[in-house]
């Protein structure tokens, strides 16, 4: 109760700053996914012939619950990395928290909480202009919520434990391009991962993206059954939880020498 | 209990760098406590380890008569610190960092409210409260850092270098603010490399080197027991032989530019040194400060 407490006077902070500066990040947060979908949804998707493959629906309604899962994984990316470092490095907000009775291991859950709530907003909004262009195959891309803040969360609670141990932002970039980039393109949002090689498979199967995918797809169209559903979240909240161990570990490291 | 802080036999380790080796310090309720070193001595150690933020190796810790390792957070409810390097948030306002502090203590809105505005008075901010602190001068950022670590009225203030950076007007300000803090009864722990800063405020300070406490006292019992009343400076052309003038004082210090000549009448060794036939470029009679303490100690000077 008190940790939740603590966590939450970490959250507040955040929330004074996003409160002053949410226009500067509306941009990146909201309106690149949305011009996603437009680009590759209705003009790209527009010259895209269903197929059984993709269980005969419009490209478009294919590709919206995959992007919400997509949108959330990429802010979740950019959340856990430079922000976190910054509150070590440059703001250094978190050193200024473990003065008062705030714990390390509770500015990490402050941040995480942070970022899920970010990624909850943005799935909402997502979803909402998805719904508003028609892309919504039915109510159950509402699931696509949840299911992409998870998703978001798996990916992100991972990322901010190893922020933790950086000193340097390099490596930051490599994330983007060598695990971002391919996590985006080809666990399943743009096309069925069937059409990939075999022997790629397992590595698709490691990320969140995918298992986030298949979650809010088969929400959505209503294909989706119980085991792998238990799967799939499962393992996203596997991640999670691994991640925040390690997290508040690399927190109490830095924070408390 | 009128210690706040005892502790004894206190050690920390970074691998296998020892930056404490060993140092028994008591800090006793509404005192200013200085720790005077240069950079590296442990100062900064000692402190994060009395804030509660980092664990000691070895030795014994008390702080407000608990145990840092096991009640943390409840000792940390109680303390100021003051970080050698601002961590303001920079993006919000001079206001908003002081409420946001509060809230991290638990306080109530409403209380963080009333004791931000208290504070914009004491750090004389109040006509910038509602302006970012990123375009803040040093001195304003360093008297809202101050001020943030008030928040929750604490008993015991730390603070680490607390001038550094600062131009002289500025820090005459906070020093003012510090003076005041102490007339309230808070008792205060400092920091610094700045002999006049430790003469300024501190009724009792230690000083450290290498780990180690090499002496103990107020400013002026250091000065009696480790100098002399005066010094006379002599200076001399760079490179020019230096003449021995052991026999006009009490201890003669050589430094690289100049001697120091450590006698109870400056004047009187000067006049001597003049007849002697020795004819210094420059020469200044001065009274002992904890610089010449230190030297005297350390064998080095405090600021290089």
């Amino acid at each position: 109760m008190e940790t939740l407490r603590a966590s939450w006077f970490g959250f507040e902070k955040t929330w004074t700053w996003y409160r002053r500066n949410w226009r500067a990040t509306a941009v990146s947060s909201f309106l690149t996914p949305v011009l996603f979908l437009l680009a590759l949804g209705l003009g790209f998707g527009s010259q895209v012939q269903s197929t059984a493959l993709i269980g005969g629906v419009p490209y478009l309604q294919y590709l919206a619950p995959a992007l919400v899962v997509v949108t959330a994984v990429q802010g979740a990316t950019f959340e856990s990395t430079f922000p976190v470092m910054s509150q070590f490095m440059w703001q250094k907000s978190f050193i200024a928290m473990v003065a008062t009775p705030i714990t390390p291991a509770q500015v990490l859950y402050s941040q995480v909480m942070w970022i899920g709530s970010q990624l909850l907003l943005r799935s909402v909004v997502f979803v909402g202009i998805a719904a508003a262009l028609g892309a919504a195959a039915g109510p159950g891309i509402l699931l696509a919520i949840p299911v992409a803040t998870l998703a978001g969360l798996a990916f992100s609670a991972p990322l901010v434990a190893y922020s933790a141990t950086l000193e340097k932002p390099e490596a930051f970039n490599n994330i983007f391009r060598f695990v971002l980039m391919p996590m985006t393109l080809f666990t399943g949002a743009f096309f069925p991962v069937s059409q990939l090689p075999d022997w790629l498979l397992p590595l698709v199967w490691l990320t969140p993206a995918w298992h986030g995918i298949e979650l809010a797809r088969g929400a959505t169209f209503g294909t989706l059954d119980l085991l792998p559903a238990l799967g799939h979240t499962a393992y996203l909240g596997a991640l999670v939880a691994v991640g925040v161990a390690l997290g508040v570990k690399f927190f109490h490291r830095r924070l408390a020498v | 209990m009128d210690n706040l802080v005892e502790a004894k036999a206190l050690t920390k380790h970074f691998g296998s760098f020892e930056a404490v080796r060993g140092i028994d310090v008591e800090v006793r309720r509404g005192e200013a406590f200085g720790f005077l070193g240069p950079n590296g001595a442990g100062k900064s150690s000692t402190m994060r380890m009395i804030s509660c933020v980092s664990g000691r190796t070895g030795g014994d810790l008390k702080v407000l008569g608990m145990d840092p390792a096991t009640q943390g957070p409840q000792i940390r409810a109680r303390l100021g610190v003051v970080p050698q390097l601002d961590n303001l948030d920079t993006e919000l306002t001079v206001r908003q960092n002081l409420q946001i502090y509060g809230r991290y203590f638990g306080m109530s809105r409403a209380k963080c409210r009333a004791k931000a505005e208290e504070l914009l008075e004491f750090a004389q901010l109040s006509d910038r409260a509602d302006h970012e602190v990123e375009p803040l001068s040093g001195g304003m950022k360093r008297r809202l850092t101050i001020a943030r670590s008030l928040v929750n009225d604490p008993e015991l203030l730390l603070l680490d270098e607390p001038t550094t950076g600062l131009d002289p007007q500025a820090r005459h300000l906070l020093w003012d603010r510090l003076f005041r803090l102490k007339q309230d009864g808070v008792t205060l722990i400092i920091t610094t490399h700045y002999m006049d800063e430790a003469e300024q405020l501190c009724d009792r300070l230690v000083v450290m080197d290498g780990g180690r406490i090499a002496a103990e006292g107020s400013p002026s019992e250091l000065i009696n027991r480790y100098s002399t009343r005066e010094v006379l400076e002599l200076r001399f052309q760079p490179g020019a032989e230096k003449p021995d003038l052991a026999r006009f004082a009490e201890r003669v210090e050589v430094l690289p530019d100049r001697l120091l000549l450590y006698t109870q009448d400056g004047e009187h060794a000067l006049s001597e040194v003049h007849a002697h036939g020795v004819q210094p470029v420059q020469s200044l009679v001065r009274r002992s400060s904890l610089e010449d303490v230190f030297l005297r100690l350390t064998g080095r000077t405090l600021v290089d």
